[in-house]
């Protein structure tokens, strides 16, 4: 029998990147949905990886250098917990998935679907950086992650105030990513080149955010995005992922492939930068396919590893975390109270019972 | 501090004190969005409309027809100094416009002109009867 305590340690999952744009000086970047300082958003696909393990979620995506010329974009990837390292992605992982998904024949005949806004300052947690890419992890409601990204020169659309809300209200952690220029320069990377970025959150309850995907992008735009989980075990998804029909053009959330992960993408994944927490076999690798329009792509990805197929409804964003004060003390102490009147009224029928008299 | 409110088509910012002969309207702007989406006034009228901003970014305040929308929807000033029908409101801030309507009847618009939100819906409409 699997214990349930047990059931936090398979949860799958992750993090996605979400774009915020930055309007001044040059150089940018992708991963999602860019906007640009005209209102332009440029439709780039965003490949990921989202793996948990051992109570550690790993998140691998990249980050593409749009020119020293371009306007330059950044982005804030919501987080479903507090990193305890962020380094630089492996040269090959998220190459090697699109190679496994892309050869492998199984592909469209995929089995069964299977804070509030506090105003005070955001926390600088920690700063890095990879190659050219100025890394900074936050803490703090959406006006206070917002404020700070302004401050920084991102440039929020319209739509970020509602967006970084629905995130801080569940994980008030985020990480904004920009190139700089002239470090961009002098080590020669060239307009289109990716940086991968490793991030590893221990987390009890991760996710997948699809909603920030849609930032800053029109009602109808169509949001498309590659997302492979490696898990322990099959995961089940909330929303659930649609069968695939073979059509590569098929709208919703799409699962291309879901089975067990093959000895040589093990191998080849293993020999990567920063990719030895892997184990050498039994993970389950699914691939997500996002295409759906802006509008529609109000939640985010739970997905439930442990074999109880439950994905909780709150990291999906179909429901609201109770408050830390006020509603979640009350919960608390009603059940309490509850359990202790079963206890006295089970102690009060237990003295019953033994006062009878064996007849 | 009340600026011009009884003339037409004047305007003030600031901390303002009400003139007690001038109508005020609140306006949060939460979300991107004016918390109001019909203002009725009266020909003439002079309004001291407060717009307090909860978001984390900036926005601002246009009133005027179709046109004047027109013209700020295509313009590039990023910041709007204190101009009649016309006011910046900062993340976070609360901004007063005093604002006195034409005589005749006529129904104007009040909007964001900032990239993006006036598409994303940060519109409203002002009938003036």
């Amino acid at each position: 029998m699997r214990h349930p305590r047990r059931a936090v340690r398979y949860i799958t999952v992750s993090a996605l990147a979400a774009l915020f744009a930055i309007v001044p000086a040059a150089s940018a970047f992708a991963c999602g949905g860019l906007v640009t300082p005209n209102g332009t958003v440029s439709l780039l696909r965003t490949t990921t990886l989202a793996a948990y393990h051992r109570g550690v979620e790993h998140y691998v995506t990249g980050f593409s250098f749009a020119g020293a010329d371009a306007t330059e974009v950044g982005s804030i990837v919501p987080l479903p917990g507090v990193p305890s390292d962020v380094i630089k992605g492996g040269d090959w992982t998220l190459q090697r998935l699109i190679i496994e998904t892309e050869l492998n024949p199984n592909v469209g005949r995929a089995g069964a679907p299977e804070s509030a806004a506090f105003a005070a300052d955001a926390t600088v947690l920690f700063e890095t950086q990879i190659d050219a890419l100025d890394i900074t992890v936050l803490e703090g409601g959406a006006v206070a992650v917002g404020n700070w990204a302004r401050e920084h020169g991102f440039f929020l659309p319209p739509d970020a105030p509602e967006v970084l809300e629905f995130y801080a209200s569940r994980s008030p952690i985020f990480m904004a990513v920009r190139f700089n220029v002239e470090r961009a320069d002098d080590q020669g990377v060239q307009e289109g080149q990716g940086t991968p970025v490793h991030v590893v959150i221990p987390t009890p309850n991760p996710w997948v955010p699809l909603r920030i995907l849609g930032l800053g992008r029109e009602a109808g735009e169509i949001v498309q995005a590659d997302v492979y989980l490696l898990t322990d075990r099959r995961p089940a998804t909330l929303p659930v992922a649609e069968r695939s029909n073979g059509d590569l053009s098929q709208p919703g959330i799409v699962q291309e492939l879901s089975e067990p992960a093959s000895e040589s993408l093990m191998t080849d994944l293993r020999s990567d930068r920063g990719m030895k927490w892997m184990p050498t076999s039994g993970m389950w690798l699914t691939h997500l396919r996002i295409n759906t329009p802006a509008e529609e792509l109000t939640h985010d990805l739970a997905i439930d590893a442990s074999g109880y197929d439950q994905p909780d409804p709150i990291a999906a964003g179909f429901a609201l975390p109770i408050p830390d004060t006020g509603v979640r003390s009350i919960v608390w102490a009603t059940l309490a109270g509850g359990v202790l009147v079963l206890l006295l009224v089970a102690a009060a029928a237990r003295r019953r019972v033994v006062g009878t008299p064996a007849i | 501090m009340v600026a011009g409110a009884l003339t037409l088509g004047s305007a003030a910012c600031g901390t303002a004190v009400a003139d007690p002969g001038v109508r005020t309207i609140h306006i949060p702007i939460h979300y991107s969005a004016f918390e109001l989406e019909l203002i009725n006034a009266r020909p003439g009228e002079t309004i001291r409309f407060v717009l307090e901003n909860t978001d984390p970014i900036d926005h601002e305040f246009i009133v005027g027809d179709e046109r004047v929308q027109l013209v700020h929807e295509e313009g590039t000033e990023a910041h709007h100094a204190p101009r009649p029908g016309e006011i910046s409101v900062p993340a976070g801030e609360t901004r007063v416009t005093t604002y006195t309507f034409p005589l005749e009847r006529s129904s104007l618009i009040f909007g964001c002109h900032l990239p993006g939100h006036y598409d994303y819906g940060m519109r409203g409409t002002i009938s003036v009867r």
